[in-house]
């Protein structure tokens, strides 16, 4: 930027003007700051007002703009103006509409931010994107399954390039061996011809797609745009450069010689569901003992599913499977009577009329658990309808709908699990979390039982060259899908998404619209990433955090806390940012001991600037001041809606909006210490089980770290109420008031630091 | 307002709640113009309504704020509440979208400032609350509402009140002469995401949901627990206002049903374990009763029926309840015949919460052009040019995940519909 010429526009509308004196916030801009341009305006945001700021951007009177206003959250479009940075000082939602208007301390609440914002305005610059080279808007899909090709053919019907990768020698997967498939279009009654023939012969005949069979992953590095893939396949490694990566990688039935309690190998005649689409595929079923056709056959649900033994989840597509395999059945041989044995029988949604059809077609459904399977193929059933164990005899054929299992490894190829990839994948949450209870008459119920959280065996999929490990991060159960319910496709590695069963159990036809869900996320990566802007959640943010080498201390914080992995290390065990794989949460930031990590638009020296700008009264005044770190996502934005909703607070606080908690640096902290200030606070969403944080771990990290700055104030002799953190959730703008009142009834009891006018 | 510059590369994006959002924003961070058109004064629909979401537990507000943000940051999305689109001409690459825009009464230049709410006397029932309280007839929807811009309500319309109203906004930004207006929308593919409505309580007759004020349906239990809510997030008895001691939730209430909805609506099995779970947070002495046909907890969701089932004041009672009748002191009594002990109950319960079902939104009025649906009025594209597409509820009973799932997948159809290669 030429030289800085910032202009500072001062609102008095929505009661600003009846809370506080204007003139005096002119004059702290003017005369404490020597703003080259101040201006006050009853309605900044209307017509008028915003012509002023364009006219004066022309003139070239100013070239950033600081806006003491309403919150940064609204007006966003007025105050948005081409090659002009704008910082907003919340004038409304924390000063006017939170305190009494006409108070001295209102009136100095303003005046701080006033000054936060015009500090802010000097240590900011206008973010310069990293573009460096040549981006790759080539997308690559991982397994040729069902879900594999309908991803590689929806990038490609987007217009881009793909490369397909495939394991085994032929493409289709479990889908190739399907006579009929799970109905997912109206009527939803009958089994659906498979069309997988259709789609391969599409796929390898489309000109954006190569395919390559006998073909896996032996090593993936780079970043989105730039990713470098090492490929195996007969003719040796091969080297391919792609833009994002589609993981497809899709399921593996769950080992039914686990299954013996429920018959497996006691009689050739109990298969599970896969052996029996292969028996349904070659044509008339055949009872694999003696080539006859099956006259009665009953289906176990859950057989291994919902089982602490065995798979913890419910595999969410056997149920309409075994419908389909007992309509296949019944179709190819009317005198067949087919059972259906359940605990609960799950067709969400529109599958309800699968079930329908299928109970109007004579399949027997029968509620209860299995005791036991004999040789003579005699299913005890303890029937819960009738209350008394039921043999079902005379049956000529057992079929086990056994679960999925996520190929989230590669289990046939050996692989020794370095110390990263054990505790990546032990890094996840407990599923089995207690849910809150406001108390028990009773005994309280024991809290479940964890899993074990081990790793699957086998090799990585992608064998990522990261410095957090060669897995694509899963959860406890196995799966590689996101915590987010509002965000299923954020997983921790930027520009790699997964889909279909490797993410979730689903069926062929919803793995065919995540397919779809997965390759936007990844057109969108390649084009942002050439573009040098982050993707989601902060799209569109063309900062990337900046090492300064010469005070780096090699330290590895930042590569081993980044949320994402997007940090690695180099061979002087430098740390080397992959700036496209950055979220931008700035969690290296607050990681960073020697503070050599930095933003153009967000830095330690900034925010440090800014705790520096605000007037800390001094011991005489009696007066406290707190600093209040708020993550802008969630506890910023109750602050604003208890603005909203005119809850009064202590106006001693003095609010920083910052990324994520996990970019607090633990010099800002010593910084107010040092300025005076009688307390900080952090105030972020829930970290640990069920977090919310948007960046994975931020409010995490901000506690681990909080955890050791104890000492730290008791060697300053320091209370350790000064420095607190607190869990608001976006939701709780009705809370937030008073948990600064009691933090301030807090700091009144311990009084006034004792570091004040040093 | 000018509408010159929309190619026919625009992509159309019917309904702002969680799945049109996420199709608007997720085409639009790939580089394609989007018009979202939201038919009530603020962006969210449904989700935006919920106290919070299963399995989490965790707030819908707060990845709404994310992807208010990122509306905010993105120039290429340009949102119209208060907008239907009431007629379709065209075809993929060339619609023609006729947009009509009810009259909000207050102008863009509205700050929020509140000062109209202020003025007015008269109350309103308040929509986002499903009518369980009252407020002002100039309002904020509720304290999230993006875009954040008051609304007056038409009673106030031409009366001396109205006037008192617009007088008291120092920014000029009522309108009380505001009529109906339209506008052409040019747009190369449309995705519906028009969502869904909670099914009549009031048509299921056995079950008296219009007699018993204790007896209220899983989206009213979302607005009773949640802060801004009629009763401040305090679950209490409608009658009484006392906290209620046995609860009964009742699946089903109208899904899985020939005579209502035929199809199951996936959700309400976790809805409701969600709303024991608000109870049992809310009061240590509280007991619930889920009665149900199946438990239809999928993939990892079956944890959270885990937890719940190791709770002992819940309990499940397998059972589709014949009738809820008000009992003598207007107490409801839920009765039927529990499916596996064979009992004949007939329990009173404090309040009775129905899991009613979410039926499309096209059941309320179809679609301004013929799009192709199943015979429950969910929109089904397939077979239509690929200019169209659906997302979220719209396309089928969906929970949000996989709505937000469905909608990064209609983003994909709708690029490819308006820059992809050539179709065969």
């Amino acid at each position: 930027m030429s030289e800085r010429k910032t202009g500072v526009y001062l609102c008095s509308g929505c009661g600003i003007g009846e809370a506080v004196a204007m003139d005096e916030l002119e004059t702290v801009a003017v005369k404490e700051f020597k703003a080259p341009h101040c201006a006050q305006h009853a309605m900044l945001c209307g017509e008028e007002g915003v012509e002023t700021i364009r006219a004066d951007l022309a003139e070239g009177k100013v070239n950033q703009l600081v806006i003491g206003a309403c919150s940064p959250r609204v007006m966003t479009d007025r105050f948005q103006f081409d090659n002009a940075q704008v910082i907003r000082a919340n004038l409304r939602e924390l000063v006017s509409w939170s305190h009494a208007p006409g108070d001295e301390d209102t009136q100095a609440a303003a005046a701080d931010y006033v000054r936060m914002a015009i500090t802010q305005a000097s240590k900011t610059t206008a973010p310069e994107p990293w573009i460096e080279g040549e981006y790759s808007q080539r997308i690559m899909v991982v397994g040729g399954g069902s879900t594999g090709l309908m991803a590689a053919r929806e990038a490609a019907e987007a217009g881009h390039e793909v490369l397909l990768v495939e394991r085994s020698d032929r493409l289709g997967g479990h889908a190739r061996g399907y006579a009929k498939v799970i109905p997912h279009r109206p009527p939803y009654r009958d089994p659906q011809p498979n069309d997988i023939e259709a789609l391969i012969a599409a796929v390898e005949n489309d000109p954006l797609i190569t395919v390559k069979t006998n073909c896996h992953v032996t090593k993936t590095s780079g970043m989105p745009g730039k990713f470098q893939v090492e490929l195996a396949n007969g003719a040796g490694p091969s080297n391919e450069t792609v833009g994002a990566i589609v993981v497809a990688t899709g399921w593996r039935p769950y080992d039914p010689s686990k299954l013996g309690h429920l018959g497996y190998g006691v009689s050739p005649d109990v298969v599970t569901n896969v052996e029996l689409e292969k028996i349904l595929a070659a044509g008339q079923p055949k009872r694999p003992s003696n080539g006859q056709a099956p006259k009665a056959v009953a289906f176990i649900q859950c057989a291994g599913s919902r089982d602490p033994d065995h798979l913890p989840y419910c595999s969410s597509v056997c149920c309409a499977s075994s419908i389909k395999q007992a309509l296949q059945l019944v179709e190819a041989d009317p005198e067949c009577s087919t059972y259906i044995v359940y605990d609960e029988l799950r067709t969400p949604g529109v599958a309800e009329e699968f079930y329908r059809s299928a109970q109007a077609k004579g399949v027997i459904f029968l509620k209860g658990k299995v005791k036991s399977v004999g040789a003579n193929l005699t299913v005890v059933v303890d029937d819960a309808l009738i209350g008394e164990e039921v043999p079902l005899e005379g049956l000529d054929m057992v079929v086990l709908a056994t679960g999925m299992v996520p190929n989230t490894t590669i289990p046939d190829l050996p692989y020794e699990n370095s110390e990263y990839a054990a505790a990546q994948l032990q890094a996840d949450i407990n599923p089995l979390s207690p849910i809150p209870v406001a108390g028990y008459q009773g005994e309280a119920p024991a809290p479940l039982p964890r899993p074990a959280d081990n790793p699957p065996p086998g090799a990585p999929i992608l064998n990522l060259q990261y410095r957090q490990g060669p897995h694509i991060p899963m959860l406890a159960d196995g799966f590689s899908d996101s915590h987010y319910i509002c965000f299923p496709y954020e997983t921790r590695r930027t520009g790699i998404y997964t889909c279909g069963p490797v993410r979730r159990p689903m069926d062929m036809g919803e793995a065919a619209e995540d397919a779809a869900g997965a390759v936007m996320k990844a057109v969108q990566v390649v084009r942002n990433a050439a573009k040098g802007a982050s993707v989601h959640p902060r799209s569109g943010d063309l900062s990337f955090p900046r090492i300064g080498y010469n005070t780096c201390t090699k330290c590895r914080r930042c590569t081993v806390e980044c949320p994402f992995g997007a940090i690695d290390e180099d061979e002087k065990e430098y740390p080397v940012v992959n700036p496209t794989r950055c979220r931008r949460c700035g969690t290296c930031m607050g990681a960073c001991p020697v503070r050599t990590i930095s933003f153009d638009n967000y830095s330690v020296e900034m925010i440090s600037s800014m705790i520096k700008a605000v007037e800390v009264p001094d011991e005489f005044e009696e007066k406290p001041r707190v600093l209040i770190l708020a993550c802008e996502n969630d506890a910023y934005p109750a602050l604003d809606m208890a603005g909203i909703n005119r809850h009064t607070y202590s106006p001693h606080v003095r609010v920083i909006p910052v990324r994520c908690l996990g970019s607090v640096s633990l010099v800002w902290i010593s910084t107010a210490l040092e300025s005076g200030y009688d307390g900080i606070v952090l105030m972020g969403c829930k970290p640990g089980d069920d977090y919310q944080c948007h960046f994975v771990k931020g409010s995490a990290m901000a506690k681990e770290r909080m955890g050791k700055i104890a000492d730290t104030l008791k060697s300053m002799a320091l209370e350790t109420e000064r420095v607190a953190q607190m869990e608001v959730s976006i939701a709780e703008s009705h809370k937030i008031g008073p948990m600064i009142d009691d933090y301030m009834a807090t700091i009144d009891r311990i009084g006034l630091s004792p570091l004040k006018g040093f | 307002m000018s509408h010159q510059g929309l190619s026919s590369q625009t992509i159309a994006v019917v309904g702002g709640g969680i799945s049109g959002i996420t199709t608007a924003l997720e085409a639009a961070e790939a580089g394609y113009d989007v018009v979202l058109l939201e038919r009530s004064p603020s962006l969210g629909g449904r989700v935006a309504q919920l106290n919070r979401y299963f399995p989490k537990l965790c707030h819908p507000t707060c990845g709404l704020e994310i992807n208010y943000q990122r509306i905010k940051k993105n120039r290429r999305i340009k949102v119209y509440t208060m907008a239907t689109v009431a007629n379709v001409a065209g075809s993929r690459g060339d619609f023609t979208l006729t947009v009509t825009l009810s009259p909000r009464h207050v102008k863009t230049t509205c700050t929020a400032c509140g000062d109209c709410a202020a003025a007015a006397e008269t109350t309103v029932a308040n929509p986002f609350n499903y009518g369980l309280d009252q407020l002002k007839a100039a309002y904020l929807p509720h304290e999230m509402a993006f875009p954040m811009r008051y609304v007056v309500a038409p009673q106030v319309i031409g009366t001396p009140e109205g006037e008192r109203i617009k007088a008291a906004c120092k920014y000029d930004a009522i309108d009380l002469d505001e009529q109906e207006s339209s506008f052409e929308l040019k747009a190369g593919a449309i995705v519906w995401a028009t969502g869904w409505q909670p099914y009549d309580a009031g048509r299921i007759t056995p079950y008296h949901y219009d007699e018993s004020p204790d007896i209220v349906t899983n989206v009213e239990m979302e607005r009773l627990a949640a802060h801004d809510g009629p009763t401040k997030g305090k679950i209490l008895r409608p009658s009484t206002g006392e906290p209620p001691k046995r609860v009964a939730l009742i699946q089903c209430a109208g899904s899985r049903d020939y005579n209502h909805l035929p199809y199951c609506s996936r959700i309400c099995c976790l809805a409701s374990m969600k709303h024991a779970a608000y109870l049992r947070e809310q009061y240590a002495d509280v007991e619930v009763d889920i009665y149900y046909i199946d438990i239809r907890a999928h993939d990892k969701l079956e944890n959270f029926y885990k937890k719940l089932r190791n709770d002992p004041q819940v309990r499940w009672i397998k059972s589709k309840p014949a009738s809820i009748v008000p009992g003598p002191d207007g107490v409801p009594l839920v009765c039927g015949e529990n499916t596996l002990t064979r009992e004949i109950y007939r329990t009173p319960y404090d309040m009775v919460v129905l899991a009613v079902g979410m039926q499309p939104s096209t059941a309320a009025g179809r679609p301004a052009m013929d799009v192709p649906m199943d015979e429950y009025g969910f929109i089904v594209p397939e077979g239509s040019d690929g200019g169209l597409m659906s997302a979220g509820v719209a396309s089928g009973p969906l929970d949000v995940s996989m709505s937000v799932q469905s909608a990064t997948a209609a983003a994909l159809k709708a690029i490819q519909a308006v820059s992809g290669r050539a179709r065969p």
